[in-house]
């Protein structure tokens, strides 16, 4: 039941708990209850609008920049990344593994902010080793969303 | 220089053929703009990613050669492995499994390999328009059984029972059913069978929605039963399922003695399926299962908005559980389904097939289609809506 109501909310987060509760053929009641909990116990985190910038003609830079770190003895990666999640111009950071530690999302208003937010805050924190920054040129897809896909209904329209 | 001399006629069988009542109402809509269609019999979803790929992929390789006649090894070895994994039963890849150009090639083959001239074919109605002409093509002699709306359009025993006479031969099984969405239970199927076996008929079951159905339970095939095998050509393929229609893909299992018939006039008629969709299907059986479910989940939620609508809207409908159709009752506004369907159309703009299109059963009832986004639908039931008010309004003033 959880999953469902999660997995229609991921694609929309506008239906209503009475949509929610038609689609999957159970009460309004309990769907508005089970998603009460799941925002209480942070499932549910937030209800975002995936938006394609370039669209809508506002300047905007992303980045992706690998960052290796010297983890802290009794902290792991966990204090490092606290010190750069806080900062709101990251969006994400995950930790990884691989060839570097942690992934960092950044965006910016323009290329000088981002570059500027690497050299000056991320590069010189102590336990930072090395970044490498990557500029995003294009998303074709975010979220599952593909960006440019025009839909239209090519089936003929009445068949038996 | 131009003959005067009269062309002679053309076959009689086919120039006596009725044209689909699809075919009359396409054209209408055809015409129109902003119609929103609920008239589709097949899925609004795109191929599973991964069967496009391979689709492409064989191109690539230049896989574009004939298969042998009953169709790729591989992909009727997949079939076998299906039919075991979803049915329990076994069916021998090698002399049991016959691919074809779509589930509807299966039909007019199989009809043809078990039927001699005046032989009777029991056709339940309402249901998919090709079982009727594709009898008659074979020189059988078709015969309705009308199923009502009161046993949820399932076949009853006793309606089997009253249509069998010495001549018949063929049992035309249709569910999960199009047009009116209704399935078969083990338990509804269980007297169906003992009668086969009793009058000795074979069954053609037409199980191309199989994997289609919401009621938590697995799909039951009449073949699953004590001596069905032996007497069933079992019909299914990729279309629906797997939204492949336009790959023309289907595919059809039974006993070694009757489709090495249906290998033979498949050989002359159409020599062998498309090879770069078989190519494509063997990664849809492989691989692709997981976006079945998910498409089923999409429609049981759009069938469940649809049957509230109804209810809602006060639009008697019994609650089928198959195929992607719904099938309301429009007998309260006194006119024909062909009526209905063209004044929807014309007043609302949203098409739907009138259900006397499947057989005279269907009368009084429409098929709508659920093979549609949610936003689609929502728009169309408002136009319904609209509509059925007006025409309640009209009526008690």
């Amino acid at each position: 039941m959880r999953e469902q109501i999660l997995t229609l909310l991921e694609r929309n987060s506008r239906l209503t708990p009475d949509e929610i509760a038609v689609l999957l053929g159970c009460g309004r009641d309990v769907v508005a209850e089970e998603i009460r909990r799941m925002e209480e116990e942070h499932i549910i985190c937030g209800y975002n609008t995936l938006i394609n910038w370039d669209h809508a003609g506002t300047e905007k830079v992303t980045a992706l920049i690998e960052v290796r770190v010297a983890p802290q003895r009794g902290q792991g990666f966990d204090k490092i990344a606290e010190r750069i999640y806080n900062y709101p111009e990251v969006q994400s950071v995950y930790l990884i593994s691989g060839g570097y530690d942690l992934l960092v999302i950044l965006e910016g208003k323009t290329l000088r902010e981002v570059s500027g937010f690497v050299t000056n805050k991320l590069s010189t924190l102590e336990s930072v080793l090395s970044t490498a920054t990557h500029f995003i040129l294009k998303k074709y897809k975010d979220d599952g969303i593909i960006f440019d896909q025009v839909k239209s209904d090519q089936r003929q329209q009445i068949t038996p | 220089m131009n003959s005067t001399r009269e062309l002679l006629p053309l076959g009689r069988k086919a120039v006596e053929l009725k044209p689909s009542g699809i075919r009359k109402f396409f054209d209408i809509v055809a015409e129109m703009d902003d119609v929103i269609s609920l008239g589709v019999g097949e899925p609004d979803f795109d191929t599973p990613w991964a069967v496009r790929d391979e689709g492409m992929y064989t191109l690539e390789k230049g896989k574009t050669f004939y298969t042998s006649n009953s169709g790729l090894k591989e992909l009727r070895e997949e079939i076998s492995r299906f039919q075991m994994k979803r049915l329990g039963v076994r069916y021998d890849p090698v002399s049991e499994c016959l691919v074809t150009v779509g589930g509807s090639e299966a039909i007019d083959l199989a009809f043809r390999a078990l039927i001699n001239p005046g032989d009777e074919i029991l056709i339940p109605e309402p249901s998919y328009v090709s079982y009727t002409p594709c009898a008659i093509l074979a020189d059988a002699v078709p015969v309705p059984i009308p199923l009502k709306a009161e046993n949820e359009f399932r076949l009853t025993a006793g309606e089997l029972e009253e249509h069998i006479t010495d001549k018949t031969k063929i049992l035309v099984l249709p569910f999960p059913n199009n047009p009116t969405g209704a399935v078969m239970t083990r338990e509804d199927l269980e007297p169906i069978a003992k009668l086969c076996v009793e009058h000795n008929l074979y069954v053609v079951s037409d199980e191309i929605y199989s994997e289609l159905t919401y009621t938590g339970q697995d799909h039951a095939s009449i073949v699953q039963l004590p001596h069905m095998q032996e007497r069933t050509v079992l019909i299914n393929g990729f279309s629906k399922a797997y939204a492949m229609t336009g790959w023309r893909l289907g595919y059809c299992c039974g006993p070694e003695r009757i489709l090495r018939l249906m290998v033979k006039i498949h050989q002359y008629a159409i020599m062998c399926a498309p090879t770069n969709s078989q190519y494509a299907a063997i990664t849809a059986l492989r691989d692709c299962y997981p976006e079945v479910e998910k498409m089923r989940e999409a429609y049981n939620q759009r069938r469940r908005f649809l049957m509230h609508a109804f209810r809602q809207m006060d639009l008697p409908c019994f609650e089928p559980f198959g195929a992607f159709y719904v099938f309301p009752c429009i007998q309260e506004f006194g006119m024909t389904s062909e009526e209905f369907a063209t004044r929807l159309l014309e007043e609302e703009k949203v098409a739907v097939v009138p259900g006397n299109a499947f057989g005279e059963s269907g009368e009084g009832f429409i098929r709508i289609s659920y093979a549609y986004s949610l936003d689609a639908l929502k728009e169309a039931v408002e136009r319904l809506e609209h509509f059925v008010k007006r025409l309640r309004a009209r009526g008690a003033s």
